[in-house]
């Protein structure tokens, strides 16, 4: 697979060695001539300095025949751009963006990149998940679906403690789809398993759900 | 007409000054308060702190009710970032976006877009003093 990707900083550098380290075809655009020189030392001709928006440089990097064009600079207006040219002059299937500021995301799906990747979420829910003491926490977000993937760890406050997981009635369509118990041991929930305190359960929910998939394992209300 | 200028630099300013001056509403954004020292102290016209990429500064420089919307940062990719969520986001009629890399503006000319591309503009106009000059000499002698 043929991959181009825009900007050649900390994200697009890892990257580039993850995916060559891989077995793909790789070339990792620049615009800085003094970092481009750093990274080069590394990457080698898989590196090339340039402005990843303009379209000669995209024409030297043989963004024709690219299967995924990958912009991840640190300006949003940079990413969006570099993927649109990308895409309308190019014609490169996939087109994928990071984004820094999360409200940014719809703009990009209406201005046609196939995906976006938001660093301000990825590194908020990371934090999140390290915290003590939060009864309930996104684990990913199932793009295109409108839910959620998260985990909750059952409390000795929940009201449905003692029933039968297949048979619980959570808010709205809400589904329990692993739990691991207190001794690490992991369940489907199946018949005649039973909620305890201590489980740590992985749910699909929608995020309007959330407070009250929260109060019906744990027992806490909304802040 | 309710114009909504983003970027207050040479252009920016000028457009927005002999838009008033003709009695159009005209509200004009910059990240710098100092580039408004460019408007005169008789600019009637709202000129607004705010980043022209960030809805919520854009719905508070009352972009739901601009007639046009006129992208002109030095910055290619934010002015065409820009136009393309006043068009397509907040369906602003008419919007025109200042772009100086001449093949970045054909691509978004092409999807339908109305940028100026300014070298080729001022190379073009360039060219005609050139030539005139050129064409006219001979008569003189």
């Amino acid at each position: 697979m043929y991959v181009i990707v825009a900007g050649g900083g900390k994200v697009g550098f890892g990257l580039s060695q993850a995916l060559l380290a891989n077995g793909d075809e790789v070339l990792c655009i620049e615009k800085d001539a003094h970092r481009c020189a750093v990274i080069a030392e590394d990457l080698g001709s898989a590196s090339y300095q340039g402005d990843c928006c303009e379209v000669s440089v995209l024409e030297d990097a043989g963004t024709g025949r690219a299967d995924v064009f990958v912009a991840v600079t640190g300006d949003d207006a940079d990413n969006l751009i570099a993927c649109q040219v990308a895409k309308a002059r190019f014609r490169v299937p996939r087109t994928v963006a990071r984004i820094n500021d999360p409200r940014n995301r719809e703009i990009f799906s209406v201005l046609g990149v196939d995906a976006t990747v938001n660093s301000t979420d990825v590194i908020m829910s990371q934090i999140v998940q390290e915290m003590p003491s939060r009864p309930l926490t996104q684990v990913l977000a199932l793009r295109g679906t409108g839910r959620e993937l998260c985990q909750v760890e059952v409390t000795a406050d929940s009201p449905l403690l003692g029933e039968e997981v297949s048979l619980l009635r959570l808010p709205g369509d809400s589904k329990i789809i692993l739990i691991v118990g207190p001794d690490h041991t992991v369940s489907m929930p199946t018949n005649g398993l039973q909620l305890e305190a201590g489980q740590v359960v992985l749910a699909v929910t929608q995020e309007d759900q959330e407070p009250a998939l929260r109060e019906a394992l744990t027992g806490v209300a909304s802040e | 007409m309710r114009f909504l200028i983003m970027g207050c630099g040479r252009v920016g300013s000028g457009l927005a000054r002999s838009l008033t001056d003709e009695g159009h509403d005209v509200t004009i954004m910059d990240v710098r308060q100092d580039a408004f020292r460019r408007l005169t102290a008789r600019f009637r016209g709202n000129a607004i702190i705010g980043d022209g990429l960030d809805s919520t500064a854009l719905q508070r420089a009352g972009i739901e009710n601009t007639d046009v919307f006129v992208s002109v940062t030095q910055g290619d990719n934010r002015n065409l970032m820009a136009a393309q969520v006043a068009k397509h986001i907040f369906k602003v009629p008419r919007v025109i976006a200042r772009v100086y890399d001449d093949s970045r503006a054909d691509v978004f000319r092409e999807l339908g877009l109305q940028t100026l591309s300014s070298p080729r503009f001022v190379t073009g106009l360039m060219r005609e003093m050139i030539f005139d000059d050129s064409d006219k000499a001979p008569e003189g002698e």
